[in-house]
């Protein structure tokens, strides 16, 4: 029996000492290793899908003593979006990369981004979590500053503070925890938790730490100019995956470590941020001058929207109708992962042929990059919640949930984002399909467009249509 | 049981004291040692819960945990003045 759970993280790592230690080779391994990564990771998926829960106590230590990798349909749900984001991203890359001497830097890194991606995904242990967050702070930060500018390293400095000041953060409050029951299994801790001052503590520590690591408002000013300043796969992967991970681990202890103690009063403060985040995100993209910062700036919306779902999931007594709404914040989360990265990636691509991404001055692209332009209107799709795609589900659940749970003012907020996402994304569109007759002199490059494409097809079109199999990984009945 | 109150205490204090120079202090570097200083609060909080009392043995892992602290601390402290330097550098010139 092959342990796909140790293969998720140890593949992606063997890449990056492959790559550190060949870098000429380190294009071709990369993609290896990757492949095989993203292999490992869909078995791992097909294996929750049929046998549920999967667990590895490595080398036959067990917890409390021993670390445990553990997957559920809820992990996996994420690391399959995760590892197809990367691998797209990594097709792009090959492409992208141009000059050696980034190049050389750039596969060890990503590999390392992806090893720590993958081991969150599965991490059962807090101490692990913690080790991880570190590794993909340091190798999101380290990418992010990739290109040299000085625009970019002040980003990726800032970055790097705001991400030290989250994981120590969240340490503090691991401490406690340990101190208090004396292990770090998250199964075992599930069980020992009492409610408490040292709970509360510690819940408020851990959460609060990860919330800088996510970027909701106000925590999120760190997040525009280290996405918008980044290489366009590093930017990709910044904002469909980083923050999405992070928020994976928020979803992680709110619900399994901490469910009995987490109060209404605390689930409507995450929400009321997720409402200001929607607001000014969604306002400041509209705003944006730049391509990238406007795709940076409705990340910080699109997180708000996933925090929009706690305070009506803690209305609700355990029952279909709940998790009918933490699906739909799940499909929105796999949603957004797919569609920020393709239009991260077509920015990208935009960028490297005409020079420039500035909004204003994109008239003519869908004459030069159909393909690209194609995927933009896609990947707005997507953003805005248009029928067909996966977000527009997961929207229409948490509208319904709201108004069966009497919290209206939600209904509000979500219906004010949508309306300003439409104007993000029209204004965009409007410029890329306007008509302009000189014409760039970039020719339409098959390995960086088809990755975006296929990332936009399926936030769109796959997602609109697979509410029943995640629902069924995820243990819930059918969607009704 | 006193003694380990009196660390967890002077932890608690050093955490504090390091985030609020991290919020109020704009220099970089001061940044950096408050990060720092939070980090030393937390480490020396969670070496203290390894006292088991006079006769046990300490509790090994939490040494284990906090050797992996520092060398994570180190090497982002590492980053961070390498980056810094890199500013510093395009500044200059």
């Amino acid at each position: 029996m092959i342990d796909t759970l140790a293969l998720a993280v140890a593949l992606p790592l063997l890449g990056a000492i492959g790559a550190t230690l060949w870098p000429r080779r380190s294009l071709p391994l990369s993609l290896v290793a990757g492949l095989a990564t993203t292999a490992a990771a869909l078995a791992l998926t097909v294996e929750v899908a049929l046998d549920g829960v999967q667990r590895s106590d490595f080398g036959g230590w067990g917890a409390p003593l021993g670390i445990a990798l553990q997957a559920d349909g809820l992990s996996v749900a994420l690391l399959a979006m995760s590892n197809l984001v990367t691998l797209a991203a990594t097709f792009y890359s090959a492409e992208y990369f141009g000059d050696k001497a980034v190049r050389r830097h750039f596969w060890p890194l990503w590999m390392l981004l992806w090893a720590s991606l993958n081991g969150l995904f599965i991490a059962a242990d807090l101490f692990n979590i913690y080790v991880a967050l570190e590794l993909l702070g340091l190798a999101a930060v380290a990418l992010a500053a990739l290109t040299g500018t000085r625009d970019a390293v002040s980003a990726s400095l800032r970055y790097l503070l705001a991400s030290l000041l989250g994981a120590i953060t969240y340490l503090l409050g691991v401490t406690l925890l340990y101190g208090a029951y004396g292990t770090l299994d998250l199964g075992l801790l599930a069980d020992a938790i009492t409610s408490g001052p040292v709970a509360w503590g510690a819940l408020t520590l851990m959460i609060g730490g990860l919330l800088i690591k996510t970027a909701l408002f106000p925590m999120h000013f760190w997040l525009p100019p280290a996405h918008g300043n980044a290489p366009a796969p590093v930017s990709a992967a910044l904002s469909a995956l980083v923050v999405k991970v992070s928020f994976y681990l928020i979803l992680r202890l709110w619900f399994d470590l901490f469910g009995p103690i987490v109060t209404p009063a605390a689930a409507n403060l995450l929400g009321i941020l997720g409402a200001a985040a929607i607001l000014w995100g969604s306002w400041q993209a509209v705003m944006a001058e730049r391509l990238k910062l406007m795709a940076a700036y409705s990340t910080v919306a699109q997180i708000g929207y996933l925090f929009l779902f706690f305070p009506v999931i803690a209305s609700l007594e355990p029952s279909p109708a709940r998790d009918d709404l933490i699906g739909a914040m799940v499909l929105f989360a796999l949603s957004h992962g797919f569609a920020k990265a393709a239009l991260f990636l077509a920015a990208g691509h935009i960028q490297q042929c005409a020079g420039h991404d500035r909004i204003d001055d994109l008239a003519g692209t869908v004459q030069r990059l159909p393909a690209t332009s194609f995927v933009i209107a896609l990947a707005g799709v997507a953003l805005i919640g248009l029928p067909l795609s996966g977000a527009f589900t997961a929207k229409w659940l948490l509208l319904s949930g709201a108004i069966a749970a009497g919290q209206w003012w939600w209904v509000l907020v979500v219906l004010a984002g949508t309306l300003l996402a439409a104007g993000y994304i029209f204004r965009m569109l409007g410029k890329v399909f306007g008509f302009q007759e000189t014409p760039y002199a970039c020719i339409t490059a098959v390995r960086s467009e088809v990755p975006a494409l296929l990332l936009a097809t399926t936030a769109t079109l796959v997602l609109g249509l697979a509410a029943n199999p995640l629902w069924f990984l995820l243990g819930f009945g059918d969607l009704r | 049981m006193m003694t380990q109150g009196l660390y967890i205490a002077a932890g608690l204090l050093l955490f504090f004291l390091g985030l609020w120079s991290f919020i109020m202090h704009a220099p970089v570097l001061r940044k950096l040692i408050a990060l720092n200083v939070m980090g030393s609060g937390v480490f020396l909080i969670f070496v203290t819960f390894a006292y088991r009392g006079q006769e046990a043995a300490p509790d090994p892992v939490p040494h284990a945990l906090v050797l992996t602290g520092i060398v994570v601390a180190v090497s982002a402290t590492a980053l961070a003045l390498a980056l810094w330097r890199r500013l510093e550098d395009q500044d200059g010139d």
